[in-house]
């Protein structure tokens, strides 16, 4: 089993890179079926990945070596957050590197980073970005943490892969701190992946971008592995979404090869729900001021909390 | 080990001792700078070095039971000999003490410049007296050996906290910290007097012996969070620590943020998990709450400073507060007899202590390397050091990644360890309690994440961007001492995160010896920390750097090999408007804005508008502390008045004052009689 488990690993990182324009494509078209606009490609992302790897890069003259080395710290932590998340298979060696909390201080790890390098120019955008991007972080992260801990809590451990599994055990019912939880998680997917309550992935308006504020000095090559990672971290969202939610259909230890071949379209059908359900959240809300993001991720951490208190004062 | 049972004690006697000579030795010649620097500085920075080695021989050498080398010294006063002992607990802080000053003492021998405060000799005599005050305190096996090094530690502190003495600020800062350390120091002597329980023995293992109520006991515990608290810089005490932080100088303030605080923590553990006997579970919520309450004041006062050391002093609090919650916990475990949870808490506890010990000197020497190469310590007048110091900002990232608590450095092992034994506080046998302790999860986490915040804004705005200053363009990296001394310090933060499992198995047997609890962390593979085996939990730094690392160098051949392309380097883009100026750019001000916001009502800020027809504008915030003026303006007030009260005493001629002596014998007398 062990070759197994590796290919699995390797399966998952692969479609996890592979996939993951591929996902944000699809949730730009179906925004724009929503919207009645004409859709574009699916593909386009791949597209503007591919156009921007091969231009010149532009360096800022007061670019340090941090600010070009960012681009591929962002890039590789993501790519390690997608080898930790049980997206097809729950039997991943690389997983018991990290549990779910390691899992957080990844993603804190990148928009650490992230910020820094926004901050390295020295331009009033990069660092208004930043500091925007790291409130919105404070807040969200915490957040995060108490949905996992309800999953911990429900599961008896903070690995991932042991969460999913064990919740795929559990009756096909919803437990009423799961669902608390689960709007908490898709609260704090929308604002850490700069969706459209907390910021608008379509706009370049100052007044109230976080995400692009801080892209705004990258270029060609550096612009566009910061691009993937961030389609990779709406990616890694979805999944730790499904291995939290909806872990159904994922392949555990004895389903063997035809599991993990079974699990792949399910993974496919997941996503397309989930980014049609992502459009259109973000089609039916509109961008809140950037000092009511508080109160929206309060709102989240509240949720969790409660999940929190209905799991341990009812234990379901 | 083949080892005398009290050959580490031995050796580290004499080495404290030898801290003593070389301070002494910087009294022969006192005015030489490159005496001390060339000479003293660096032996105390082998004999630190010496000191962490001999604690880690005591450590690994330790007996699984209490049975700690003791040593009896007849100095000082008759009939009341020194009692020495070192354990385990005292071996880890000694390790820690030992290892700071390596690096701290290699940074000092380039840093001490000619200035107008006290001699160099005196400096590096108060400094190495400092050190050795500190290594007895955690020897001391008995309260008055205790309380004599403690003292001695807080004033040879408080005499380095006011080397620059001629300015007025840095003094009223100093008198400020003694004053807090001796109601603190007051507190720890009530503590002790309750816990020898009328025996009238002054050792701690007669302490160990007493039978205590379990009021007895609660008011010691209570006594000894009051004193260790306030040296801790635990709310509503901390008002000293942003003082006396930026007004000493920096390897002074790394010593004092990076050890001595921890000295409160060892001193804590000490009394609650070893001397103190019948404390009912319920008292570990006490620190939990204070901790709490003190981490997320402490961080979000940090986020709102300009000044680049009030701002480490404020992450101090927070990290001081993080270490009493974890205590707490542990007392909590402990107490409910949950003996494996325990453990893991308690482990958190000495992680966190070792791991902030080393990041937090470590920022404190960068913040003092960019004071010398500047003279700034404001954050509004620095910017963009990283292109002229390369060397200091380099290690200073580390040491800011690790205090952010991000993976895979120091600071997240020891969050993490307290998250997963937040995680299991729900098992606590009593409702309530179980409910509200894993919200203090979401609290920790909360304060981690704003420490991320501090972070970027206390490194983005000092290291990146543009100077804000046309002076900056001056400044270069420090000599090879002070890079030595950063760069030793960073390995620590790399290498405590690098290989928790070791560290932990080495930390743990504190835990083993005090008995709390154990954990089998032995039994995983070297590469990954398995604290608790029947709940799957498992983090590997290693391999987790490895990939990130792997992916990283494979991207950069991918991309380079398929993308042959150029790079330009351009202007940044100004939107056509020509001359983007340093002075657009976030100010450290800007920077904590949001958070101002959001925490408004832990400030109390006067804010200074202009008006629309000021000839020179100006925008000013003054961020006051609430708790400054609701309890320590009164207090003062009141102790000014009583004071005012007496002072018709003091009539100034001597004909009084000895009529006051003959009537103070003749009551004396008179109730002797």
């Amino acid at each position: 089993m062990n070759t197994l488990e590796w290919f699995t690993q390797i399966l998952e990182v692969g479609a996890a890179l592979a996939a993951a324009p591929l996902f944000l494509g699809w949730v730009g078209q179906c925004r724009a079926w929503l919207q009645n606009r004409r859709a574009p490609s699916i593909f386009q992302v791949y597209r503007g990945i591919r156009k921007l790897f091969h231009k010149d890069a532009v360096v800022a003259t007061r670019a340090s070596p941090l600010f070009r080395i960012a681009p591929y710290i962002v890039f590789g932590t993501m790519v390690a957050a997608a080898a930790i998340i049980p997206s097809m298979g729950t039997r991943l060696p690389f997983a018991s590197a990290a549990d779910a909390i390691a899992l957080v201080g990844l993603f804190a790890t990148a928009r650490m980073f992230l910020a820094l390098a926004a901050m390295d120019i020295g331009t009033p955008f990069g660092t208004l970005g930043a500091r925007r991007e790291m409130m919105v972080g404070f807040l969200a992260e915490p957040a995060l943490l108490m949905v996992i801990f309800v999953a911990s809590l429900i599961s008896m451990t903070t690995a991932l892969p042991l969460i999913s599994e064990r919740l795929m055990t559990q009756a096909l019912s919803l437990s009423p701190s799961l669902a608390f939880t689960a709007v908490a998680f898709t609260m704090v997917l929308l604002a850490e992946n700069a969706r459209i309550p907390i910021d608008n992935p379509a706009t370049h308006l100052e007044l109230t971008m976080i995400h692009e504020a801080m892209l705004l000095e990258y270029s060609a090559r550096h612009l566009a592995l910061m691009e993937w990672a961030a389609a990779l971290k709406l990616f890694n969202y979805a999944c730790i979404g499904f291995a939290l939610f909806m872990p159904w259909g994922a392949a555990t230890g004895e389903a063997g090869p035809l599991g993990l071949l079974a699990a792949i379209p399910v993974l496919g059908v997941k996503l397309g729900v989930a980014g049609a359900a992502l459009a259109l959240i973000e089609t039916v809300s509109a961008k809140l001021r950037v000092f009511r993001a508080p109160e929206f991720l309060a709102t989240a951490f509240l949720f969790a909390v409660l999940g929190l208190l209905v799991h341990i004062l009812l234990g379901a | 080990m083949p080892a005398t049972p009290h050959g580490p004690l031995t050796l580290i006697l004499l080495l404290l001792c030898v801290w003593g000579l070389i301070g002494v030795t910087g009294l022969v010649r006192l005015d030489s700078i490159r005496f001390a620097a060339a000479w003293l500085f660096p032996m105390g920075a082998v004999i630190g070095l010496t000191v962490a080695a001999a604690g880690l021989w005591a450590l690994l050498g330790s007996p699984a039971s209490a049975a700690a080398p003791h040593c009896l010294l007849q100095v000082g006063l008759p009939n009341l000999p020194v009692h020495l002992r070192l354990d385990a607990l005292s071996s880890v802080f000694l390790i820690l003490l030992g290892g700071v000053a390596c690096g701290v003492s290699t940074f000092a021998s380039g840093y001490f410049r000619k200035h107008q405060g006290s001699p160099p000799g005196l400096v590096c005599l108060q400094y190495h007296v400092f050190l050795a005050s500190m290594g007895f305190v955690l020897i001391a096996d008995d309260a008055y050996a205790f309380l004599v090094a403690w003292e001695t530690m807080a004033v040879s502190s408080y005499f380095l906290v006011i080397t620059d003495h001629r300015i007025a600020a840095i003094r009223s800062a100093g008198f400020l910290y003694l004053v807090i350390a001796h109601a603190g120091a007051l507190a720890i002597l009530c503590a002790f007097a309750l816990m020898q329980s009328g025996a009238g023995q002054s050792t701690f293992d007669a302490m160990r012996a007493a039978a205590l109520t379990p009021v007895g006991a609660g008011a010691a515990f209570l006594f000894a969070l009051v004193g260790f608290g306030a040296k801790a810089g635990l709310v509503p005490f901390h008002v000293w620590l942003p003082e006396a932080h930026p007004a000493a100088p920096s390897p002074v303030s790394a010593l004092m943020s990076g050890v001595m605080l921890k000295m409160a923590v060892y001193g804590m553990l000490r009394v609650s998990f070893d001397l103190l006997t019948g404390l009912a579970w319920w008292w570990g919520l006490v620190p939990i709450a204070v901790g709490l309450f003190s981490a997320l004041y402490g961080i979000v006062f940090a986020a709102a400073q300009t000044d680049m050391k009030r701002l480490l002093a404020y992450s101090s609090i927070d990290n001081l507060g993080i270490l009493f919650t974890a205590l707490g916990l542990a007392l909590v475990f402990h107490g409910v007899g949950m003996p494996t949870l325990a453990a893991l808490a308690l482990l958190a506890v000495l992680y966190h202590s070792v791991g902030h010990g080393f990041t937090k000197s470590l920022l404190f020497l960068g913040t003092g390397s960019v004071l010398h190469a500047t003279g700034e310590r404001n954050l509004g007048r620095l910017g963009g050091l990283i292109h002229r110091m390369p060397w200091v900002a380099w290690l200073t990232l580390i040491g800011a990644l690790a205090i952010a608590g991000l993976p895979p450095l120091s600071g997240f092992v020891s969050e993490w360890l307290l998250l997963q034994a937040f995680l299991f506080s729900h098992e606590i046998p009593h409702t309530f309690v179980n409910m509200l302790l894993p919200l203090g999860a979401g609290l920790v986490a909360l304060v981690a994440a704003l420490a991320g915040y501090v972070m970027v804004k206390f490194y983005g705005v000092i290291f990146l961007g543009q100077p804000r200053e046309t002076g900056l363009a001056l400044a270069h990296d420090p000599g090879f001492g002070e890079r030595a001394g950063l760069a030793w310090l960073a390995l620590a933060c790399v290498l405590l995160g690098l290989f928790p499992a070791q560290v932990s198995a080495v930390l743990q047997r504190v835990g083993a010896q005090l008995h709390v609890g154990v954990l089998d962390v032995d039994r995983a593979p070297w590469w990954m920390l398995v604290p608790l085996a029947n709940r799957q939990a498992s983090y590997a730094p290693l391999a987790f750097l490895f990939t990130v690392a792997a992916t990283v160098v494979l991207t950069l051949l991918v991309v380079r090999r398929l993308y042959r392309r150029h790079e330009r380097r351009a202007p940044a883009w100004d939107c056509g408007f020509g001359s983007l100026n340093a002075r657009m750019q976030d100010t450290a001000e800007g920077f904590g804005q949001p958070i101002r916001q959001l925490f408004e009502p832990f400030f109390a800020m006067r804010r200074h508008l202009p008006s629309p027809f000021d000839a020179a504008p100006t925008y000013r915030v003054d961020i006051g502390d609430r708790i400054w003026n609701f309890a320590y303006l009164p207090l003062q007030t009141l102790v000014q008045r009583i004071a005012g009260g007496f002072a018709w005493l003091q009539q100034g001629r001597i004909a009084l004052y000895l009529i006051y002596g003959f009537v103070t014998l003749v009551v004396l007398l008179a109730l002797v009689l």
